[in-house]
């Protein structure tokens, strides 16, 4: 957002903390530019939710969650925190129903998708993942196809789409997120940036009704993360993220929830003002 | 990483549909595995040839695949011209020069005609049909080669199979690669002492349990973009109007070898 850019002659650390002041003055208590209307009407049932999970991984003896309660509603914008092995990924793969847990609710809008009177299969979970994108940790794992255009049209495919309905929807979905004429790249020999972005592509082009992002800027570089906050702004009304950036939730998200103790809280910390120093200062650079 | 360097390409055996091109190759290499005469079978490697001359494959590459196939073939000729009863063509000892104990006077070995027939025509037949294979099959990606197996009728699971053992082969050599990068930054060398049979035991255990985590995780991803045991294709395989006719001609040319190499003995011919 804030570009610091500094005269060539001043080749020594470099302060920025002009930039970063004026950055986050607005970040403050509102850490999204544009607030969103919630539907926090509690009388429509969430999108997605997971009530009162406990859940142990085989092998272990100590819960990852004991309790633990989440609720996605159409336009909202969570952040997710907490620090590593806290259980958050956990908890967005036991939502989709990647995990099962020890005891606790599922929900799809209001219907129960794991419960402790229903026994659930495979099947239940495909109208929830089909409204519900999850854009992995590593790109790796959800990129598989030779190319990328059949990677972000395999979604489309299984949905039932004609061959030329999922070309076009790719197609349309990769020009969107600015990769168009990627389509006949092949993914693995994608830069690591460039993987993510297919990847989110592939999710999108599912059209879901919210996305799952599970720590989305890890390795990106500046360019690519304003990128992405870019394309979640203008494409992704509901969504929630795991992060441990703080300042790359301050700017896609308005609320802020924690993992610990194995439960969901309202984060205590909301990103604030800082100011730091550090060299390089004299190469053209961003802050978020 | 692992590459498929024949399938790209533009010639008209690339173009052509997978189906017809996998049907002809194993007619191919059935009757080409069935032949008894070095005549038929040196016809057949001719045949293979001009396939992959046709298909306009990159010589270098294409040679050392052959020698990869050949290295096999190499210990056939170490052994099969020994043992087969023949004319002798070639007798290495016994060596009356050597003191006994070293060199017993049973210690000699012949090689008869028969022996060396049988391994020259096992030389045609493998790489003919190697260079046919490579020409046809080879011709496609793997992809597509998985498709035409489920669309030719064969069950969905052996095509997933074989989709999926590429896709993982690749995961495997990725995560190897990564743990051999890892040891080599370490200043880990190897060589032959138990530190060096350690570390690769240790490597050889890490690249499966992780390939299994990812193979887990691929698979979940997978599954919350909808995959239900089916793959779709994207693009239909296209198909030239000629591919059946193809087919069938190297079908036939394959028959007629078979049939040459079966009649040759009624017809008198050497």
């Amino acid at each position: 957002m804030s570009t610091a850019t500094t005269p060539p002659n001043s080749g020594q650390p470099h302060n920025c903390a002009h930039a970063h002041a004026h950055d986050h003055a607005h970040g403050h208590g509102h850490p999204h530019p544009h607030p969103h209307s919630h539907s926090d009407d509690d009388a429509t049932p969430p999108l997605a939710a997971v009530q009162d999970i406990h859940f142990t991984y085989s092998g272990s003896a100590e819960p990852v969650l004991r309790g633990a309660s989440l609720a996605l509603r159409p336009g909202r914008r969570i952040g997710l925190l907490g620090h590593n092995g806290s259980g958050k990924s956990t908890l967005l793969h036991l939502l989709m129903g990647l995990l099962r847990p020890q005891s606790g609710r599922v929900l799809h809008r209001g219907v129960p998708l794991v419960s402790e009177t229903r026994k659930t299969r495979e099947a239940d979970f495909v109208p929830l993942r089909r409204e519900v994108g999850f854009l992995f940790q590593n790109s790796d794992d959800q990129l598989f196809c030779p190319t990328v255009l059949e990677d972000v049209a395999f979604g489309p495919l299984n949905h039932g789409a004609s061959p030329a309905e999922a070309r076009a929807v790719a197609e349309a979905t990769l020009e969107r997120l600015g990769f168009a004429g990627f389509g006949s790249r092949v993914t693995h020999r994608l830069s690591g940036g460039e993987k993510k972005m297919i990847a989110l592509a592939a999710v999108l082009a599912m059209q879901p009704q919210a996305l799952l992002l599970d720590e989305p800027t890890n390795d990106l570089d500046p360019h690519t993360r304003d990128r992405l906050i870019a394309i979640l702004a203008a494409h992704s009304p509901t969504h929630l993220i795991i992060s441990h950036d703080w300042d790359f939730l301050a700017h896609t998200c308005d609320s802020f929830l924690t993992v610990q103790d194995g439960a969901v809280r309202t984060a205590t910390h909301t990103p604030h003002t800082h100011v730091h120093t550090h060299t390089g200062g004299d190469v053209h650079h961003h802050h978020g | 990483m692992l590459d498929e360097p024949f399938s790209r390409g533009a010639s008209r055996l690339h173009l052509a549909d997978p189906r017809c091109k996998l049907v002809a190759a194993l007619a191919f290499a059935v009757c080409a595995a069935l032949l008894r005469s070095p005549g038929p079978a040196a016809l057949a490697l001719l045949t293979g040839a001009a396939l992959c001359l046709w298909a306009r494959l990159p010589l270098p590459r294409l040679l050392r695949r052959l020698a990869a196939v050949n290295v096999f073939v190499a210990f056939l000729w170490l052994f099969l011209p020994f043992s087969l009863p023949g004319a002798p063509l070639l007798r290495i000892g016994p060596f009356p020069g050597l003191p006994d104990w070293l060199a017993p006077n049973w210690l000699s070995l012949t090689a008869t005609d028969a022996g060396v027939a049988q391994a020259l025509l096992v030389t045609l037949k493998s790489n003919a049909i190697v260079l046919a294979f490579i020409a046809l099959a080879g011709t496609s990606d793997i992809t597509a080669v998985g498709h035409a197996v489920a669309r030719l009728g064969l069950p969905d699971k052996l095509a997933l199979l074989l989709l999926f053992t590429w896709r993982q082969l690749h995961v495997v050599a990725q995560e190897y690669h990564r743990l051999r990068t890892a040891a080599k930054v370490r200043g880990f060398t190897p060589g032959t002492d138990l530190h060096t049979y350690r570390t690769y035991a240790n490597m050889a255990g890490m690249v499966l349990v992780r390939s299994f985590d990812r193979a887990e995780r691929v698979g979940q991803a997978m599954r919350l973009r909808g995959f239900a045991g089916r793959f779709h294709m994207l693009a239909e395989p296209a198909g030239r109007p000629g591919d059946r006719l193809l087919a069938a001609v190297i079908i036939l040319c394959a028959a007629a070898l078979l049939a040459a190499d079966i009649l040759q003995p009624l017809a008198g011919l050497p």
